[in-house]
């Protein structure tokens, strides 16, 4: 019976127009936008359907999501639930309020060794708020077992998994013994969307609750401190290219790039 | 006491420095050095005088036939046993295939925190000052560490690499890595073919976006970078819809690219498309919505449908071509 563990989190829209995007400079954090709703982290439910389809080919799978973040973070849980997840587990604590990386992935191992038997672990490549891609490597090294990054394909069996990861050119073939971790990426396909019917199941689904006492475990240490965040000034001069035809826009257009020595 | 800079360059499969060996020795060189360069790889020897031609003092080369393909737990021994050896103030690695892989893991091995995708490096005191893009490129977050070696990855040519000058002591040591200590297996490979100009080196892009519709525009974009002597990029949603190769996906999880002129062509310019071209000065698009973002980062914005636009600008352009 393969346990598949899965690591989801919740961020800030990232489709949010780029005119809404505003930072909190002192606070050091980004303001939501108004009426954007917090979704669950993209490459995240990529991981879940990962999962998903391993239980697809293995129907006697157990898929556990694992959360750490505040109340909120309950309606991606839910969310992951919906898409076919059997149960979810929130840690929920103010001491990691402030969690950075390192402090996360040291609750997030926590857990999976409080959850015990498992199989795999699968991450998202990068959590698309902070772009920083090491929770899933981390895990992997406190744990001590196998990682594989950058998957767009995931079969398992059994005693081992082997994963099509995406290089930078052209892609590669890994195998791995279980258990491992292995961190996903947008090239494996789109999440399946949960269906009506799902999401009224899935109000029946079971969500830990768990605290940092629960897990045995004081707040870790941050590792890392944010001094500064601002939104830096991409926009340059632009000239738009006047015209009454399309005709008269593609010459301009070609002058200028040769007048400009690019062409 | 930590002291210096110690990076990680890198070489090519087949025996040539790459480009960001240069740029992390400009880089660590600027932060106060002393630089030392651990260079690992099979069949690398070659190029360890040429890694050692950029700033650094010394140069650390484990050549050794386990390091041939990279995989993470031949790697991670030999760069934790060196970053101990040499005790740096800040290690650096490139935000490449290898950097963003082994970096994370080096860390939590060393105990410490990286900051991954750095563009902008600097000292204050003994602190290492870690600017990186987040939020896909819509905000920059400046990063201090708690504790030593002070880790970052660097984006690929977001920093300038100083001119070859000066020479470095080569050092060769062990890999010591014995095969069972290696849990994964490499099985297969496939590599795109490789048709004309690599996007990374081309100075001419014609990148392609959602809004050309389908797969079939790709020809004439082909046709226009042909003309130019260029290559052609896409966005991701063109990628992840099967439109275009994944290899020519530009941004902040495909690639960077610093040609000298970015055609973008029904891209509409998400924070996280612009993150791959964010050096590049002179961007054109087209784009029938005059609110797309891509303009506002554009140097040439062309309002219209790119059906009509293209052919005729593909005709301009070969006019101009002749002379
Ligand atoms: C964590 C993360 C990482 C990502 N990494 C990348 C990345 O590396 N690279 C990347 O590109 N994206 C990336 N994305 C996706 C990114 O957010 C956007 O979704 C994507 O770039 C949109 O692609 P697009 O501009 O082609 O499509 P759209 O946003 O759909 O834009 C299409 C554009 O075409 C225009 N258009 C439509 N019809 C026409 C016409 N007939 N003529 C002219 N113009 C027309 C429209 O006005 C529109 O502006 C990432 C997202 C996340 C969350
Ligand atoms: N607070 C969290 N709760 C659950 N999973 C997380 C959390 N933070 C990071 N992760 C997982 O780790 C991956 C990489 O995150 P990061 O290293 O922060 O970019 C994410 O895609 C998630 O799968």
């Amino acid at each position: 019976m393969p346990h598949i563990i899965c690591f989801v989190k919740q961020v800030p829209d990232p489709e949010t127009p780029a005119s809404q995007f505003k930072v909190d400079e002192d606070a050091k954090k980004v303001i939501p936008a108004p009426g954007v709703q917090p979704v669950p982290s993209q490459f995240d439910t990529i991981a879940v359907e990962a999962a998903l389809r391993i239980k697809d080919n293995h129907p006697d799978s157990t898929i556990t999501v694992v959360s750490l973040g505040p109340d909120q973070f309950r309606d991606t849980i839910k969310h992951c639930l919906a898409m076919g997840v059997d149960e979810g587990v929130h840690i929920n604590d103010p001491a990691v309020n402030d969690a950075d990386h390192w402090a996360t992935a040291e609750v997030l191992a926590a857990t999976v060794q409080k959850l015990g038997d498992y199989d795999l672990v699968l991450a998202g490549r990068q959590s698309v708020d902070w772009d920083m891609g090491v929770v899933g490597s981390t895990v992997a090294e406190i744990l001590g077992i196998p990682i594989v990054t950058i998957a767009k394909q995931i079969d398992y069996a059994g005693d081992k998994v082997t994963v099509e990861r995406v290089l930078l050119d052209g892609f590669e073939t890994v195998e791995a013994p279980t258990p491992c971790v292995v961190t996903v990426s947008n090239e494996l396909g789109e999440p399946r969307y949960p269906q009506l019917r799902q999401i009224m199941q899935a109000a029946k689904k079971e969500v830990k609750a768990w605290t940092l006492a629960d897990l045995g475990i004081s707040a870790p240490q941050n590792r890392v401190n944010i001094e500064a965040l601002y939104v830096p000034d991409t926009s340059v001069e632009t000239e738009v290219i006047e015209g009454e035809t399309a005709q008269e826009k593609a010459a301009t257009l070609a002058q200028r790039l040769s007048d400009a020595k690019l062409i | 006491m930590p002291n210096g800079v110690l990076i990680f360059g890198e070489a090519t499969e087949d025996g040539k420095l790459v480009a960001i060996t240069a740029e992390l020795s400009g880089a660590a060189a600027a932060l106060g050095g002393p630089v030392t360069c651990a260079l690992l790889g099979s069949g690398v020897e070659g190029v360890a005088e040429e890694a050692g031609q950029y700033g650094a003092e010394k140069v650390i080369l484990v050549d050794d036939p386990i390091l041939k393909d990279y995989q993470g737990d031949a790697y991670l021994p030999v760069a934790e046993r060196i970053a101990k050896e040499i005790d740096p103030a800040v290690i650096l690695f490139g935000q490449t295939m290898i950097g963003r892989d082994l970096a994370p893991r080096l860390a939590q091995r060393l105990g410490t925190a990286v900051a991954m995708d750095c563009v902008a490096l600097s000292m204050e005191g003994d602190k290492l000052l870690a600017e990186r893009p987040a939020y896909g490129g819509a905000a920059r977050a400046r990063y201090t560490f708690n504790g030593t070696p002070q880790i970052a990855t660097v984006r690929v040519k977001a920093l300038d690499a100083p001119a070859a000058s000066g020479s470095a002591e080569v050092v060769k040591q062990d890999a010591g890595v014995s095969a069972d200590q290696v849990r994964t297996t490499i099985t297969g490979r496939t590599k795109p073919e490789s048709t004309g100009i690599r996007l990374e080196d081309a100075t001419v892009v014609v990148s392609g976006g959602r809004g050309l519709g389908g797969p079939e525009a790709f020809q004439q974009l082909e046709e226009l970078a042909g003309v130019l002597g260029g290559a052609v990029g896409a966005s991701r949603a063109v990628c992840d819809l099967g439109w275009y190769p994944v290899a020519a996906q530009v941004g902040l999880t495909g690639k960077m690219v610093t040609p000298d002129l970015y055609i973008a062509i029904g891209i509409s310019g998400a924070s996280q498309h612009m993150a791959g071209i964010s050096s590049v000065k002179n961007i054109a698009s087209v784009n029938k919505d005059a609110d797309a973002s891509i303009f506002k980062a554009s140097r040439w914005a062309v309002v219209h449908d790119w059906k009509e636009f293209m052919p005729l600008f593909l005709e301009e352009v070969k006019k101009v071509k002749a002379g």
